[in-house]
């Protein structure tokens, strides 16, 4: 809400109309109220804590003995968690871009609603795979705070969530590009403010879906070098 | 100490008693902190990173603007520094106490809190000291010096100790809003929310006071004074001052909220009813 008034006084300052970097002050509003819709969405609260948790505390025995992915089961949890989440969220979101409907973006194609959505799934895969690689560090080392803090600061920087990426000179996000970060966050947010379209919203498609599955893959890959080290602690 | 002579009780003496405590809490933290020395130096890795984000926030929007209101790119930067400054000196002192007294009220540890012969505010409040905080605190003092040498500000005594205190005033309205967050929890005896709802509403006070107008200005100014406690130090340490109100506002506000926060403390340990047993 902070970062909002800022960049009114930053208009404030300029010519009216003016946009900076493709950015009007309603579009700039709309990109962080769409960001907050996304996080309620997608953004990983508890999960890794938990997981890390019961790794270290040797709880993950258990589930090794049952019939049962670990992943998989806290793949389930993550989807329900973010479930009830965004159904509680809904009212203070709702509260939020009510206070702010004269400067709420409302995409002209109804497509675009069908395109951000099913991009929200795939960068909720990816948060999850993501977060879920992290935590599985805890076969390793004892304590995986510091870890997933400094992952946060840069997908907090790189996915857009400070401000949008094309603020940024050209070739740094070129590079970024090549990163996932992108894709977690500024790029469903692009879809909704239709500024991607056509064959570019193809192809990011495309590349956010090769993310979740190099990111499932780390995941798996972490999983089965990690459990040759775990020594069930307390078990 | 023979047990049967009466505690020390003159205000010099127990003065002297509490500084020979507290010296022996900072032996005693130290020493659990270099018992984890990669943990410390990855906590502080951590803390530059997010810092260093805050200035890549400002450089990317001073990239398409000229000033905020008033105020110019390596104003804003000072501000930045500033911010980080007195966070992690609160930090240092009293942050992961206070986010562990809900934990103390939900376990139950805080028996043990009542019956140390010292006052329970003080031990409750001081009993860890985060050292590394004390490293980053630096990093926000370089950049204030940084952003100082660019702006060709010259550093008069006078100036640079009313600069600190109050930066002191601004650590203590941190360290009485946080308590009394925390205090929360004897009521509600899980108060996880606290250093969450801490973060967002220290998170305005990095932002130079003239982003807000309005109700907004006059909440964060004479209720909670979020908007004084970075903006009043800052712009009395770089002759931004429009007039002298502000100082007094500050240093008024770090009293009131000491005194509300102490009167909350002692109401909601009345309410302490210890767990198990």
């Amino acid at each position: 809400m902070g970062t909002i008034f800022l960049w009114k006084t930053i208009y404030a300052s300029k010519a009216a109309g003016e946009s900076i970097s493709g950015y009007t002050l309603q579009g700039m509003i709309s990109y962080y109220l769409v960001i907050t819709i996304v996080d309620a969405f997608t953004a990983v609260s508890e999960d890794d804590w938990q997981i890390a948790a019961d790794i270290k505390d040797g709880n993950i025995s258990q589930f090794l003995l049952k019939p049962l992915n670990y992943l998989t089961y806290r793949f389930t949890l993550f989807l329900s968690g973010r479930a009830v989440y965004t159904l509680v969220a809904l009212l203070p979101v709702g509260i939020f871009i009510m206070c702010y409907r004269h400067s709420f973006y409302i995409p002209v194609h109804v497509s675009t609603l069908g395109w951000f959505m099913l991009s929200i799934c795939l960068t909720g895969a990816m948060q999850f795979f993501l977060s879920y690689t992290m935590a599985l560090l805890a076969f390793w080392v004892a304590e995986v705070s510091t870890f997933i803090f400094i992952l946060y600061a840069f997908e907090y920087l790189a996915g857009g969530h400070v401000f949008p990426l094309n603020l940024l000179p050209p070739a740094i996000v070129q590079v970024l590009d090549f990163t996932p970060f992108p894709y977690q966050l500024f790029f469903p947010v692009s879809i909704y403010l239709e500024q991607v379209s056509g064959a570019e919203l193809a192809r990011g498609l495309v590349i956010q879906s090769l993310w979740v599955f190099v990111l499932y893959g780390l995941a798996k890959w972490t999983w089965s070098r990690g459990i040759r080290k775990y020594s069930a602690v307390g078990g | 100490m023979n047990i049967n002579e009466p505690l020390p009780q003159t205000r010099a003496l127990r003065f002297s008693r509490y500084a020979g405590i507290y010296s022996a809490l900072w032996k005693n933290s130290v020493i659990r902190e270099m018992g984890f020395k990669t943990n410390f130096l990855l906590w502080m890795v951590v803390e530059l990173l997010w810092f260093s984000l805050q200035l890549v926030f400002v450089s990317v929007i001073y990239l398409h603007t000229e000033n905020i209101g008033t105020w110019t790119k390596w104003q804003v930067v000072m501000l930045m520094g500033c911010s980080h400054f007195i966070q992690q000196v609160f930090q240092g002192f009293f942050f992961v106490n206070c986010s562990q007294l809900p934990e103390l009220v939900r376990t139950g540890k805080m028996d043990f809190m009542l019956l140390l012969p010292v006052n329970t505010r003080f031990v409750v409040s001081l009993r860890n000291v985060d050292l590394g905080a004390f490293f980053t605190a630096g990093s926000g003092l370089a950049v204030m010096f940084y952003a100082g040498s660019r702006m060709h500000l010259s550093l008069e005594p006078i100036v640079c100790i009313g600069f600190m205190i109050l930066c002191a005033a601004s650590v203590m309205i941190h360290y009485s809003i946080m308590f009394l967050l925390a205090s929360i929890s004897f009521w509600t005896v899980r108060a996880q929310g606290v250093i969450f709802g801490y973060y967002n509403l220290f998170n305005i006070s990095r932002l130079p006071d003239e982003a807000f107008q309005g109700g907004f200005r006059r909440i964060f100014s004479f209720g909670l004074p979020l908007l004084l406690v970075v903006n009043v130090p800052v712009r009395f340490l770089i002759h931004k001052m429009e007039n002298m109100w502000g100082l007094v506002l500050l240093l008024a506000m770090s009293l009131v909220w000491l005194i509300v926060s102490e009167i909350c403390w002692r109401y909601s340990l009345k309410h302490y009813t210890s767990a198990s047993s």
